[in-house]
């Protein structure tokens, strides 16, 4: 960490967006992460997303359990909503704040920890319900925040700094999310903001629940060889069979693709996300086979990145509530609560 | 791309906009933190090792070191480093036992110095330590040459120049006052000396030939009406004053003539404002005594009546523009302006009439000696030039830059050894880190606008010609004004095998200079970077290729503000923030020089 907030001083060339906001006007407090922590650099991911996305830093609500990951909420849009919630249960807050207003766009940052030793069931449920935010797991291995003991996303084989070797089997938030059917499911590293930053931008556009598992070293526990979570490690033994490119609402698709090459999904905002297949007999809308290809290449000690399973037309927590369109603080008083009256012709109903 | 050399001693220098852009190549950044811990004394000593006048340069220095401050280019205006100069002077304790002094026995070897200006001063000031006899011939009574004739005591008060000589006399260098050279030949005929250094500046100002010029008196010359003005000869003028040209001459006319009874000054500029040759502080504070500067009036006459002048007579005229370029002009009407006296300061030359041609010092078609730019040796051997009478008039620090440069020629001459195996320069690092997140030097950047020095009241400062206008920076003001100086010496040393590629330097980086990316042909690296160039006079920095991917990492150093930051947050140490001394050979450096195959060529 540095001791130090970032300087107020800018680039005088950084270009604006549409609402007029630079890229540092995204920013939020110091972070007092481990220097080298590669959440600082998913942080930078999120401010890169945002900026480009030109989101008005007050339509952004974050959300946070506990550990070092959940810290990152501090770290970006200074002007949005949050909540720091108990640990493992920041699902369920997020939940219920999209459930108060769907056109927030709700960011969540969990941790291995966070979501899948003792928030596992909350990670579990908010992915059945389907609200529509993007939950990034900021993924090292470790609980870093303890000093170093390995978590429930080990590798087996993988070595602590101490030199002891996991030998429980990994949760793979992935391949839960393939399982209990998330429609937006990618994986992608810290070290590779070209992949994650599109990634983030697709999934908070996505309209449902966007799990992005971000591979991010814990440069203090699990950064060593041996260690199936460091930069090193993660750097080589990975591929990406679809990269992702974002094109935001009336833009025009510029570039040209051979045909078969690039797969078109037009989102319910009119954006559209560009999927690249760089494996061509990859595809990106199969459930079943994004899974087992998933797993087949764990077994050969690769991770899958970049998108791994889309389902745009998924129907949302809303859609299938029939819930209203305003949000809740902007309902008038007679909807929000019509009244005894009201309540007791309800309750008749039932008798 | 190819990896910087950062061996190479001009790397890091670069960085160092101001100490750059410094002919003497002053270590602004080091005398500005020592300001900043009180060490007045310190800093004085930091600057006089370049620049020996930190005095007078702290007052009427030429600055070129403030248009390259890298503050002006994130932010709007320059630190102001001059006035910092000043404070190191005007607070700083005794520090005479600290000076260097003329060793007990002497090298015997002899030199003479023409003209007791900066240059000639300057090659005293690094001699006379080393075993030198110095003898400087001066034809005023008082030494300084320009700085004493030229630049008017409400500037520049003789008790500084006073101050600043009498430590080069003090050491051991022989001032003969009155004794103007009439005949180089006559000097070195005798053989008394080892060497001549000629620093007798550019002494002629510049004339105006036009109708009625030589029918009045009340014409003057600038810089010699300047002389007669600061030794005495002249002590009034004309109610309404006329100044011709619009550099620093100009401005100190205009001023000398406020204070010696004008009641209307007008500086009378052939060009358009963009054009003029005088600084933009002087400008400023001609303007702040009500000085009126007209544009686009071209002379054309005196006009006399009865042997009195009257006033002249001037085109007005009108230019066309193309940016910044004058395209065409045509004359809209004459004017004619009234007034008692008229000032020329269109410029001054050099004039060598005492030099006989045939001494084997060869001259060119401007008649100006020929005078090799880095040994500042002329054609004839041991006869060195230096200051405007070398190169036609520049500025102070220039001549200063040009008397070490002198000096070393001096003294590798007398040894008879090579004029251009001139000892190489240097740059020492040494890391500023003191603990996990501590520096030793102040490392947060200070958003506070550039401090104002205050000034002599207009009413009380035209009292008498010798009231100094600026009044300095007082200590509590010092100490708000070095908080904006960026530390640019403070340097980003990268060591590309220790990197892990975390990008936690290119995220914390305020001002984006930072890019890890693909290896490749400059023009597609240089597009790639995070922000784009908007110098490309700015050092590029280039890492070998990173270990993990083979990227490299490169570094705009354009609008680095030494935050450390990038340091700070990287887990391995690949980047250390790591103080630079550029070494710059003075005069006896020799004997710190390494091997002979080291040895640069100048």
């Amino acid at each position: 960490m540095s001791f130090m907030p970032k300087p107020k001083v800018a680039n005088p060339g950084l270009p604006v967006n549409a609402l007029g906001l630079n890229r540092r006007d995204y920013e939020g407090g110091m972070s007092t992460l481990c220097a080298g922590c590669g959440h600082d650099s998913v942080t930078a991911a999120i401010v890169q997303a945002c900026y480009e996305l030109a989101l008005p830093p007050q339509s952004v609500a974050k959300f946070s359990g506990i550990g070092c990951s959940s810290k990152t909420t501090a770290y970006f849009v200074a002007g949005a909503h949050g909540f720091n919630a108990v640990h493992g249960r920041m699902p369920s807050i997020a939940a219920g704040a999209h459930a108060a207003n769907r056109h927030l766009h709700c960011i969540g940052v969990s941790g291995d920890g966070d979501s899948l030793s003792i928030g596992l069931g909350q990670f579990a449920h908010a992915i059945r319900r389907n609200p529509d935010m993007l939950y990034l797991i900021e993924n090292n291995g470790v609980y870093g925040l303890t000093k170093g003991q390995f978590s429930a996303s080990a590798d087996v084989g993988s070595r602590s700094r101490k030199g002891d070797v996991n030998e429980q089997r990994p949760i793979d938030p992935v391949l839960l999310a393939l399982a209990l059917g998330a429609p937006f499911v990618a994986r992608s590293f810290s070290g590779d903001k070209e992949q994650l930053v599109p990634l983030i931008k697709a999934g908070l556009a996505c309209g449902g629940f966007a799990l992005i598992d971000v591979l991010s070293p814990c440069v203090t526990f699990n950064d060593h060889e041996g260690s199936t979570k460091s930069y090193a490690y993660v750097r080589e033994h990975r591929e990406a069979p679809v990269a992702v490119d974002y094109v935001a609402p009336r833009r025009e698709i510029e570039v040209r693709y051979a045909p078969g090459e690039v797969l078109p999904v037009t989102l319910h905002d009119g954006s559209n996300v560009l999927l690249r297949k760089l494996d061509p007999d990859y595809d990106p809308t199969d459930r079943a086979r994004a899974a087992a290809f998933v797993q087949e290449r764990a077994l050969a000690n690769e991770y899958v990145t970049g998108l791994i399973y889309m389902e745009p037309e998924r129907r949302d927590f809303h859609t299938r509530h029939r819930t209203a369109e305003e949000a809740l603080n902007a309902l008038p008083f007679e909807r929000l609560c019509p009244g005894a009256g009201r309540l007791a012709e309800i309750q008749r109903g039932f008798r | 791309m190819l990896p910087t050399d950062t061996q190479d001693p001009d790397h890091y220098h670069r960085v160092v906009d101001c100490q750059w852009a410094c002919p003497a190549h002053t270590d602004v950044p080091e005398y500005i933190r020592l300001i900043a811990l009180g060490r007045y004394g310190d800093a004085y000593l930091v600057n006089r090792q370049t620049n020996v006048f930190p005095g007078i340069l702290g007052r009427v220095c030429d600055r070129p070191c403030e248009p390259a401050c890298r503050r002006t280019r994130v932010e709007a205006r320059p630190v102001a480093i001059c006035r910092l100069k000043r404070v190191a002077a005007d607070l700083r304790e005794d520090i005479t036992a600290r000076l260097p002094r003329a060793p007990a026995r002497g090298n015997g070897k002899r030199v003479a110095c023409i003209g007791a200006g900066p240059a000639s001063l300057t090659v005293a000031n690094d001699l006379v330590p080393l075993g030198y006899s110095v003898v400087i011939f001066e034809q005023h009574a008082q030494a300084g040459g320009l700085m004493r004739t030229n630049i008017p005591s409400f500037r520049l008060p003789a008790a500084v120049l006073d101050e600043e000589i009498g430590y080069i006399t003090a050491m051991g260098a022989e001032l003969r006052l009155g004794t103007p050279i009439t005949s180089l030949a006559a000097l070195l005929e005798p053989g008394d000396f080892d060497a001549v250094f000629v620093g007798s500046g550019a002494p002629r100002g510049k004339e105006l030939r036009l109708p009625g010029r030589d029918d009045s008196d009340r014409i003057h010359i600038g810089i010699a009406w300047l002389e007669s003005v600061a030794f005495g000869h002249v002590t009034s003028i004309g109610e309404r004053v006329l100044i011709i040209g619009v550099g620093n001459t100009a401005m100190d006319c205009c001023r000398s003539s406020l204070r010696l009874g004008a009641k209307s000054v007008r500086v009378m500029a052939r060009k358009p404002r963009g054009f003029f040759k005088a600084s933009e502080w002087e400008l400023e504070d001609a303007e702040e005594e009500s000085v009126e500067i007209v544009v686009n009036h071209a002379p054309k006459a005196f006009v006399i009546r009865d042997g009195r002048l009257q006033g002249m007579r001037f085109d007005r005229l009108e230019y066309e523009m193309d940016g910044e370029r004058i395209t065409a002009q045509r004359i809209v009407e004459e004017v004619f302006v009234p007034c008692d006296d008229v000032i020329l300061a269109i410029g001054q030359e050099n004039a060598f009439p005492w030099i006989e041609r045939d001494l084997g010092i060869e001259f060119d078609a401007q008649d100006l000696p020929r005078v090799d730019p880095v040994t500042l040796a002329s054609t004839r051997r041991g006869v060195f030039f230096g200051g405007d009478a070398a190169f036609g008039p520049k500025n102070i620090i220039h001549a200063v830059a040009q008397g070490h440069e002198a000096a070393l020629s001096i003294d590798l001459h007398c040894r008879g050894e090579s004029l251009t195996e001139r000892p190489p320069r240097g740059v020492t690092l040494q890391s500023r880190r003191i603990g996990m997140h501590d520096w030793s030097y102040r490392n947060d950047y200070d958003a506070r606008e550039r401090r104002l020095v205050p000034h002599v009241s207009l009413r009380e400062r035209f009292a008498r010609l010798d009231v100094e206008v600026e009044l300095g920076f007082d200590a509590a003001r010092a100490a708000e004004e070095v908080r904006r100086c960026l530390n640019c010496d403070i340097q980003t040393v990268f060591d590309a095998p220790l990197c892990i590629e975390c990008d936690a330097c290119i995220d914390i980086c305020p001002t984006d200079c930072l890019t890890i990316t693909a290896d490749g042909e400059p023009a597609e690296v240089l597009a790639r970077l995070r922000a784009p160039r908007q110098h490309p006079e700015q050092p590029l920095y280039i890492s070998a290729a990173l270990r993990q991917s083979g990227r490299i990492m490169v570094k705009d150093e354009d609008l680095c503000v030494h935050c450390g930051l990038c340091a700070e947050r990287c887990p391995t140490n690949a980047w250390d923030m790591q103080k630079s001394w550029v070494h710059i050979p003075q005069a006896g450096d020799e004997a710190r020089c390494q091997s002979e195959p080291q040895r640069r060529r100048a």
